[in-house]
């Protein structure tokens, strides 16, 4: 709490366009450093940011909605919300933005934090009452009475959000069948050795999953949709789909202005986009990752909030803080699943603990140096492997893989 | 109220009333407190909102939990006074209670 006045002398004015976990995050953290200037928050949404991760895990069971912060915080931190409010178009030669309403907002710093869309399919049907999708939380609200009432519920696409979906509707005895285009469900998003474990345990537990599948198109009767249809001429009955194929970035604001897009909008370790006055954070950001090549989209609450921080440290002149090895967390049935690092190509896994137990840590090393670590309901290999990663220790993964052998003494150093 | 004192990452000091049956993670950040980010909303899954809570104090809270006690195992910084914030729910036992935000 040094310079609490910073910003205020020049009235700095920062926009954010999007109220989503990002944007919120980066509202509070930029009054945490002392910023004195305006702070304006666009949300689309009518409501002020909440937790996106319950929506898939807790949200059917009847949990209310986690506000990320307490209604009144922003009004005491002179934080505004335009609730309700779509930014249209960015004119960056005159520093403005231009809401739905046509009003213009000029600003000093902008920060595109508007989050992704999900992929939609364009399949026969597709636009059937019953075909939902779950972003935000009016599909919450959706997907929660599809899952309370009787039929079946056929989730398209095997990742993270369509499982967790799947192990909720379990939970309450709806029946599920989850339909897979690659030959793994958690293809894109998680190991081969996961992948296995995974589908075994949402078999156990009654969810049918089919991969390699092609879908033809949806059929429905009176508006509603009532069956899957296969490219192979077969039928899968269902009262309600979950489209859970992946979200698109919501990038055309920046893609409109001429910003450096690709899948994403392209930014560095700073936050900053191509132009100096703009900054992008969250799903909507393309973005280095250490210890890999290249730009990722990482679509993770953990990434958001270190984006958060570089767009914060960024608009406050301040240093940045180190990077983070990338993480994320996903509940299923009763797994507590935690993700580190990046699975490096041609790596090893070494498993610990018994899939059976549901506590287990999958190590993916090569050449006896961690690049990623699966955990489930196993907290301590989850950290101990995000250090491991972090600081390139050495590792033994024959002693790693035993698991009476502490941890600490799994490393060679 | 109680009322529980921070000590943040640059050492100084907050004293702030925490409703009871709200966590000390909820108190910081409610205030906009440096130091707990508490990524996961308090679901202890991150361990962002790691602290060391004074040993005279250890008693005013819940012990840990065998999940929290593994996430805090190989936290940063991690000691034996290390909890993690969202699991310490104040009571009025915790009035007076002191937390040493760890630097996350
Ligand atoms: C169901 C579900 C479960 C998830 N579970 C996990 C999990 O367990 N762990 C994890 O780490 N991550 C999880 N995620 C991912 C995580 O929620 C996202 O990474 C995070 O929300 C990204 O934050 P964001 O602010 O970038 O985007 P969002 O939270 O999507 O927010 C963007 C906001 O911007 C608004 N907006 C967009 N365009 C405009 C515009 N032009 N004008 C005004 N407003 C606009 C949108 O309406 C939206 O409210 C989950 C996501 C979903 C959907
Ligand atoms: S807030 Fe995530 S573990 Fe405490």
């Amino acid at each position: 709490m040094t310079d609490t006045t910073r910003g205020a002398s020049t009235a700095e004015r920062v926009i954010v366009v999007g109220a989503g976990h990002a944007g919120g995050t980066l509202a509070a953290l930029l009054r945490q450093g002392g910023f004195g200037g305006l702070i304006t928050v666009f949300g689309q949404e009518e409501h002020l940011p909440y937790h996106r991760p319950p929506l898939s895990k807790y949200f059917t069971d009847g949990q209310p909605v986690k506000w990320l912060r307490d209604p009144d915080f922003y009004a005491e931190q002179k934080i505004s919300f335009l609730l309700g409010q779509k930014v249209v178009s960015l004119d960056r030669a005159r520093k403005t933005v231009r809401t739905g309403l046509g009003d213009e907002h000029p600003y000093d710093h902008l920060v595109l934090a508007t989050g992704a869309t999900p992929r939609l399919l364009t399949l026969p049907g597709g636009d059937l009452n019953g075909v939902l999708t779950l972003r935000n939380l009016t599909d919450a609200q959706h997907l929660r009475s599809a899952i309370t009432t009787d039929g079946a519920l056929a989730i398209i696409g095997g990742g993270f959000v369509g499982l967790e979906v799947a192990s909720a509707a379990r939970n309450r005895g709806t029946e599920v069948i989850v339909l897979e285009r690659e030959a793994r469900i958690l293809a894109r998003v998680a190991s081969e050795q996961l992948s296995t474990i995974m589908t075994s345990l949402h078999r156990d537990r009654g969810t049918q999953i089919r991969t390699n599948v092609q879908i033809a198109g949806l059929r429905g009767h009176n508006g509603s949709v009532v069956a899957v249809q296969l490219a192979d001429g077969s039928e899968i009955a269902c009262s309600s789909v979950l489209l859970g194929v992946g979200a698109i970035p919501r990038q055309e604001l920046a893609l409109e202005a001429g910003l450096l897009c690709d899948q994403g909008i392209i930014v560095d370790d700073a936050a900053r986009t191509s132009d100096p006055a703009i900054l992008a954070i969250g799903d909507v950001t393309r973005r280095p990752v250490p210890g890999t090549e290249g730009h990722r989209r990482l679509e993770s609450i953990p990434s958001a909030v270190e984006q958060a921080q570089q767009a914060a440290s960024t608009i406050l002149g301040v240093p940045q803080v180190a990077p983070e090895v990338p993480w994320f967390w996903s509940d299923q049935f009763d797994l507590k699943l935690k993700i580190a690092g990046i699975v490096a190509p041609e790596s090893q896994a070494t498993l610990r603990g018994d899939p059976a137990t549901g506590r287990f840590a999958l190590f993916h090393h090569r050449d006896g140096v961690l690049s990623a670590v699966e955990s489930s309901n196993s907290a301590a290999e989850f950290m101990a492997g995000r250090k491991y990663i972090t600081h390139q220790t050495p590792i033994a993964p024959l002693r790693l893989a035993d698991a009476a052998t502490s941890l600490r003494d799994c490393v060679l150093v | 109220m109680p009322i529980i004192t921070y000590i943040l990452p640059d050492s100084t000091e907050r004293r702030l009333e925490v409703p009871t049956g709200q966590t000390v993670m909820e108190g910081s950040v409610r205030n906009n407190l440096p130091g707990i980010i508490a990524e996961c909303g308090g679901g202890c899954s991150c361990a962002t909102c790691h602290v060391y809570v004074d040993a005279a104090w250890a008693h005013a809270f819940v012990e840990a939990n065998d999940d929290e006690a593994a996430l805090v195992e190989f936290a940063d910084g991690a000691c034996a006074e290390s909890r993690l914030a969202c699991q310490l729910v104040v009571t009025e036992a915790a009035d007076g209670a002191r937390v040493t935000v760890a630097n996350n």
